[in-house]
């Protein structure tokens, strides 16, 4: 097991090792300009190259400068300051999780009317793949601005795009799901005389769990992103999206960095807390989905 | 091609009705009433613009207690009259009667249970479970539920099992779980399409013999389809042998082993001259097609 352990962390540390060379070499070669114009005339290239690795608004911030940032914005504030990172983590997380739970009950509404109705089946499929054809990013801006002037502002807004976003694989995982019951296992229900809603409860329901965990692991990422994406418009006060935005604003790109790092920590966060759901329903069935 | 064929007069046997009246003399079924009673019975699929005759001219009838094997070759008909019998399947012509009543009305009172060819068991729920599952949908009150499981997993000796998952269990042993689910809800009619045809030989043979203890142990009627001779003529009291294209009764063939019976059975000259019966009347109905 040691071995085996040993032998994965390797080869991850290798890529991690590898990454952040590159990325030093990328720092030194996009900040290379800046720091020449900013040194002395009589400067060696040691020390410009110093300098590029250290600007204060530099064009690439070294991975250093990002993880100083983020410590610093972590640990030097208390969580409900709006200097805190985690403050603007915890909102952002906290309209991605209304938007997942939005994307999770409608989208699972949506499935069994799909299942069960012979005529949802067909009308309503069309404008759902229409539904996701729209730019939601683009037009994210707008439905803010929209909702923002019938008096619907702060987590509302950014919940509906976060579920917009995130609601159609649920959708569609679940129409699968529901409908991959065995021939033979419905045919026992129908020896049992079951009604429709047994059979949905005892068979179609259980059933579509193996198709629902993987869908949920596929939108909670998208409804963070939906969430951060309806930040950006309106200048928000608060969450990651206002972090980038303020950041690009004052050229203060580690403040960037350190929310997208931040963004990337609560996506994983997020399928990791969808896998431990599945763990417990695992092993409520015995060891397997 | 339908009904009447030249050459079937030829066995009169295939008619059923002549055969069991004849055969009604016998002490042990003479006063039995029938379960289940077909009469010119048809079944003709249509894909594709292509029809296909399933079934053609099935006459037969069983009776209460009876243990009846149905055998022929693949695509014979042989699951078809058993799905027309359990009102999976719908009849084109003829007319079926399964306790008094129409195929639907038995099957929404649960005058049957069912034994697929997979145990098709449900791999969310333990052994218990799955066995209480026909009671939930019957709407029994737990305690009942509990006491008729802990029953009817006794009978098929797998107690010790009842809180396994099905993929602990071997395939013989979920097919024993499959007979007792079929069992739970005390059905007089236990319908069985080849249960016992994904199994080794010694499997087989054993469950074999438990299941001719259970039926001989409870006033159960039995229908039992198989593609093994040693099988049906071990377990029946009269064997339906079928030929296929189209699928319909070739020969029935009282059988005049005792009821009791041990494996040792099958080396006695009555069990070899019975099989052999059946073994002519398959090569018949293979021959004249």
């Amino acid at each position: 097991m040691a071995m085996f352990e040993r032998s994965r962390a390797l080869p991850l540390l290798c890529v991690v090792a590898l990454l952040i060379v590159l990325w030093f070499g990328a720092a030194l070669a996009m900040n290379w300009d800046q720091a020449q114009a900013l040194a002395d005339d009589d400067a060696g290239w040691t020390d410009v190259a110093t300098a590029a690795l250290s600007l204060d608004r530099p064009l690439l911030p070294t991975p250093d400068q990002v993880a100083s940032e983020m410590f610093r914005s972590v640990f030097d504030y208390p969580a409900n300051s709006p200097r805190s990172l985690l403050f603007h983590a915890g909102v952002t997380a906290w309209a991605a999780v209304l938007g997942f739970a939005i994307a999770v009950v409608v989208g699972m509404v949506l499935a069994i009317g799909i299942v069960h109705v012979r005529t949802l089946d067909r009308a309503l499929m069309p404008w759902l793949i229409a539904s996701q054809a729209v730019p939601v990013l683009a037009i994210a801006p707008m439905v803010v601005v929209v909702l923002g002037s019938i008096g619907q502002t702060g987590v509302v807004p950014k919940a509906l795009i976060a579920g917009w976003l995130s609601f159609f694989p649920i959708v569609t995982g679940m129409v699968k799901g529901l409908r991959s019951s065995d021939p033979m296992r419905r045919d026992l229900m129908r020896t049992y005389s079951a009604t429709d809603a047994q059979v949905f409860a005892k068979l179609r329901w259980p059933d579509s769990m193996a198709f629902l965990f993987p869908a949920m692991k596929v939108a909670a990422p998208l409804a963070l992103v939906g969430a951060i994406v309806a930040e950006l418009p309106t200048g928000a006060q608060a969450g990651l999206g206002a972090r980038l935005l303020t950041g690009s604003y004052y050229g203060q790109t580690p403040q960037i960095w350190a929310a997208l790092f931040m963004a990337a920590i609560l996506a994983m966060l997020a399928v990791a807390t969808v896998d431990g759901a599945q763990a417990l329903l695992v092993r409520s069935r015995g060891g397997r989905l | 091609m339908e009904t009447g064929r030249p050459d079937k007069p030829d066995h009169g046997e295939h008619e059923g009705r002549p055969k069991s009246e004849q055969s009604d003399a016998a002490p042990e079924r003479s006063d039995a009433r029938a379960v289940i009673e077909a009469h010119d019975l048809g079944v003709t699929f249509t894909a594709d613009s292509q029809t296909t005759v399933a079934l053609t001219g099935v006459t037969l009838s069983v009776h209460q207690g009876e243990f009846v094997s149905l055998i022929g070759p693949s695509g014979c008909g042989k699951t078809t009259l058993l799905r027309l019998i359990a009102d999976l399947e719908q009849a084109s012509t003829g007319t079926l009667v399964v306790n008094g009543l129409t195929p639907e009305e038995a099957r929404k009172r649960r005058a049957y249970g069912y034994v697929f060819q997979a145990p098709a068991l449900y791999p969310w729920r333990n052994v218990a479970r799955n066995v209480m599952l026909p009671l939930e949908v019957m709407g029994l009150p737990r305690a009942e539920r509990q006491a008729r499981a802990a029953r009817v997993l006794n009978l098929v000796g797998l107690s010790e099992f009842r809180g396994r998952f099905p993929w602990q269990l071997s395939g013989g042993m979920q097919q024993r779980v499959s007979i007792a689910r079929a069992l739970s809800f005390e059905p007089t009619l236990l319908l069985m399409d080849e249960p016992f045809g994904a199994l080794d030989e010694i499997t087989r043979d054993g469950l074999t013999l438990h299941l001719h203890e259970l039926w001989r142990r409870t006033s159960l009627t039995a229908m039992f389809v198989t593609h093994s001779v040693l099988e049906a003529v071990f377990l029946s009291t009269r064997i339906v042998v079928m030929s296929s294209r189209p699928g319909r009764v070739v020969s029935v063939i009282d059988s005049d082993l005792p009821r009791e019976r041990d494996l040792d059975v099958r080396e006695t000259p009555e069990f070899l001259a019975l099989a052999h019966a059946v073994r002519a009347a398959l090569r018949e109905g293979h021959g004249d097609v």
